[in-house]
């Protein structure tokens, strides 16, 4: 399992994104069959199908960068100790027409080719398929838990296998003989997760842009060698696997998990899509939030700009304006004493400018209170272009809606909404989904400095900016329609 | 390419095993030679019918060497595709005849009846048209079995999963279709209510294939889902 301290928090707001604030990721992110997404020398370098990669140093905007020698198919990266591990394919993939294949290893102390430390040296081969038999030696993955280091390997073509390296040299430890694992998969990976081993693959057809019919599939076993059963009992032996993510809006055909651990309770994951349909339809990569129920993955999203109560997990209250509240003209009596004969009618919301008549015009004091269904609880929240972003996801600005007073960090670590939104690093957040699906909500950086903060739910009606705790529901925040 | 040119190699062996173990008239006995590219995945069929494996998968089949059928990619398998390609009549009896192991058909080349026993669940048809030195790519393959059921068995389903498309017959009428550029997932889709008949029930099948793996697994399940095993197949 790979683990990233979230390093990036404090570099990002210095970053400017190239492009906008897409559904995806920003830069040039295109690639086919990334490998997992791995931090080296302050930066994060992913691998795709034949030389070259992509690197960011936000997890957000993505370039052409990084070197990896030997060429062919849908490599993985593993860092164990001060080495990272790199396998790669060469041959099969019915490319043309073979499923004659090796998997190669090799490592190098840096994946930055600036760095003195970056340099490969070959491991060798450490999984083959001759060709004739019901296996393809292509698309490894490693893991590494427990002293032990697995790589899943195999395409459509066969059986998924899985064997044993050494990960004091990533070569094949001496008498390993791979295990049957699954069908009919692709792009496979594994992670380790309370007791579980989990294999995730891609089903479906690729390369094929729009038509391409990928999606992602898991299985679990309580051993690395299987047997891999799907949520229904279906083992993937026998072409099973529970739905992880598919396509939907503007992108196809996703494949190849990369699992991205930011601690803390968050955690991503990476894939390409085979088709970004604003990007000509080609194949780039993509992070999002992964989930966990019930002791299974399942993608989560990128909260999707509109308005909403902001709700704290901890009390349910809702994060607000600290304003005089404003009744709503009624008379009680109504409730009770009505007669039944009386005319039905409806009775307006109350209005912002009804709601906002007695507010500050300069900083206003934010904490949190029952939910009223007022306009002072209500905040629009909306991707902030070219303000650059973080793992996955792009910096957000939070404003009371209709309005411009905007949610902002404070130099004493507090929080406040501003009269107006100014595009300032301390009115940008970060919006992570939880793997119980709530969110945890983090200035882009802490005015003060220092280390990163969020937004906490110190008492029941109290908000602030302090660390985070992943065991605390102080932390986790719900977005619900107003 | 390794693998065609090992193909051109042996073809002319194995064909001759093929056929001395696979001739004959009637289902082959234990005493058959199963062709070697044929192990793994299948073997000669025993004497007597044979009871579904433990989870219900029927392992015996008639198997008619691939039908050349190109198609360069498998996108195109739709429902109207499917249905128009499996149900061309491409040899006189195909949905009527009962096959007998190396009985030959003609279509534009004699194509031959093969009764095999398949080792795993699933009825490897890419590994039967290798192992036979046939195409694997842009085929149609043809089976049929012969279940047995001790009564009639009513409000039962047919489970089929495919690699790619497939359709499916029993006693004669269409049970089940799988249309797309489907993979093999067991119970990937089952027919509507149908009735075993006590006795004799002839199962049909025709599964497509552009390029990659073909296989197919196919179970009856009762109205619980659950395996139905008091069953026998057979190829006679």
């Amino acid at each position: 399992m790979k683990h990233f301290a979230t390093v990036a928090l404090g570099l990002a707001a210095l970053l400017v994104g190239t492009g906008g604030a897409h559904a995806q990721l920003a830069g040039e992110p295109f690639i086919h069959d990334p490998s997992t997404i791995t931090l080296s020398d302050g930066k994060y370098y992913t691998f795709g199908t034949g030389r070259g990669g992509l690197v960011s140093e936000d997890g957000w905007t993505w370039h052409s960068g990084g070197e990896r020698p030997g060429g062919g198919v849908a490599p993985d990266v593993v860092k164990i100790g001060d080495r990272y591990y790199v396998a790669y394919a060469v041959g099969g993939g019915g490319m043309n027409g073979g499923h004659a294949s090796n998997v190669k290893v090799m490592w190098t102390k840096s994946l930055d080719p600036k760095s003195p430390q970056f340099g490969y040296h070959d491991v060798g081969t450490v999984a083959s398929s001759d060709g004739v038999e019901d296996a393809d030696a292509i698309d490894p993955a490693f893991l590494y838990t427990g002293g032990h280091l697995w790589l899943s390997y195999g395409t459509y073509f066969g059986f998924i296998r899985i064997v044993e390296l050494d990960p004091k040299t990533g070569g094949r430890l001496p008498g390993n003989q791979p295990v049957d694992v699954a069908i009919d998969m692709e792009a496979t990976d594994l992670l380790f997760r309370d007791g579980w081993y989990y294999l995730f693959g891609t089903h479906g057809t690729c390369c094929d842009g729009p038509n391409s019919s990928y999606n992602i599939r898991v299985g679990r076993s309580r051993s690395p060698t299987g047997p891999y059963l799907d949520n229904m009992g279906v083992p993937l032996l026998k072409g099973g696997g529970k739905l992880v993510i598919d396509g939907r809006g503007r992108v196809f055909g996703p494949g190849h998990f990369g699992l991205i651990d930011l601690g803390g309770g968050t955690e991503k994951f990476s894939m390409h899509y085979e088709a970004d349909m604003d990007r000509s339809g080609r194949s780039v990569l993509a992070i999002q939030p992964l989930l966990w129920r019930d002791g299974w993955p399942m993608a989560g999203e990128n909260l999707k700009a509109g308005t909403y109560e902001i709700a704290s997990k901890r009390s349910g209250n809702a994060l607000q304006l600290d304003v005089d509240f404003v009744r709503i003209p009624f008379d009680f009596r109504r409730s009770f004493f009505a007669k039944p004969g009386e005319p039905i009618v409806p009775i307006p919301d109350q209005t912002l400018a009804q709601d906002s008549a007695g507010w500050p015009s300069g900083r206003v004091a934010v904490d949190m209170g029952e939910y009223m269904i007022r306009p002072h609880q209500q905040w629009t929240i909306t991707p902030v272009a070219d303000a650059g972003g973080y793992m996955g996801a792009p910096y957000y600005k939070i404003l009371i809606a209709g309005t411009t007073r905007a949610l902002a960090a404070t130099q004493n670590d507090e929080v406040e909404a501003v009269p107006a939104f100014t595009g300032a690093s301390a009115q940008l957040w970060r919006i992570d989904q939880l793997t119980d699906g709530s969110y945890r909500i983090s200035p882009s950086v802490r005015p003060s400095g220092g280390g990163d903060l969020a937004l906490m739910a110190i008492g029941a009606s109290t908000p602030t900016l302090a660390a985070f705790d992943p065991t605390s529901d102080k932390g986790r925040w719900t977005f619900k329609t107003p | 390419m390794v693998s065609r040119q090992r193909e051109s190699f042996r073809i002319p062996l194995l064909a001759a095993i093929a056929a001395a173990a696979l001739c004959g008239g009637g289902a082959a006995t234990a005493q058959t030679t199963t062709p070697d590219r044929l192990a793994p995945y299948f073997q000669p069929v025993t004497a007597g019918a044979k009871t579904p494996d433990a989870d219900g998968f029927l392992q015996r089949w008639l198997l008619l060497e691939p039908i050349v059928k190109p198609n360069r990619s498998n996108s195109g398998f739709t429902g109207s595709y499917v249905r128009t390609a499996l149900t061309t009549k491409y040899f006189p009896g195909q949905m009527t005849a009962a096959p007998r192991d190396g009985d030959t058909v003609t279509v534009a080349t004699p194509l031959r009846w093969h009764a095999l026993d398949a080792v795993p669940f699933d009825v490897k048809l890419f590994n039967f048209a290798q192992g036979l030195g046939k195409p694997t790519y842009g085929v149609i393959f043809q089976a049929v079995t012969v279940v047995n059921s001790p009564r009639e068995r009513r409000n039962v389903r047919l489970a089929v999963g495919s690699n790619a498309a497939s359709m499916w017959w029993l006693n004669g009428k269409e049970a089940v279709t799988l249309s797309g550029d489907r993979r093999m997932v067991m119970d990937d889709v089952l027919s509507p209510r149908i009735t075993l008949n006590k006795g004799r029930n002839v199962l049909r099948g025709a599964v497509i294939n552009g390029p990659g793996l073909s296989d197919f697994c196919v179970r009856f399940v009762d109205e619980d889902g659950k395996p139905i095993r008091d069953i026998t197949v057979n190829v006679k």
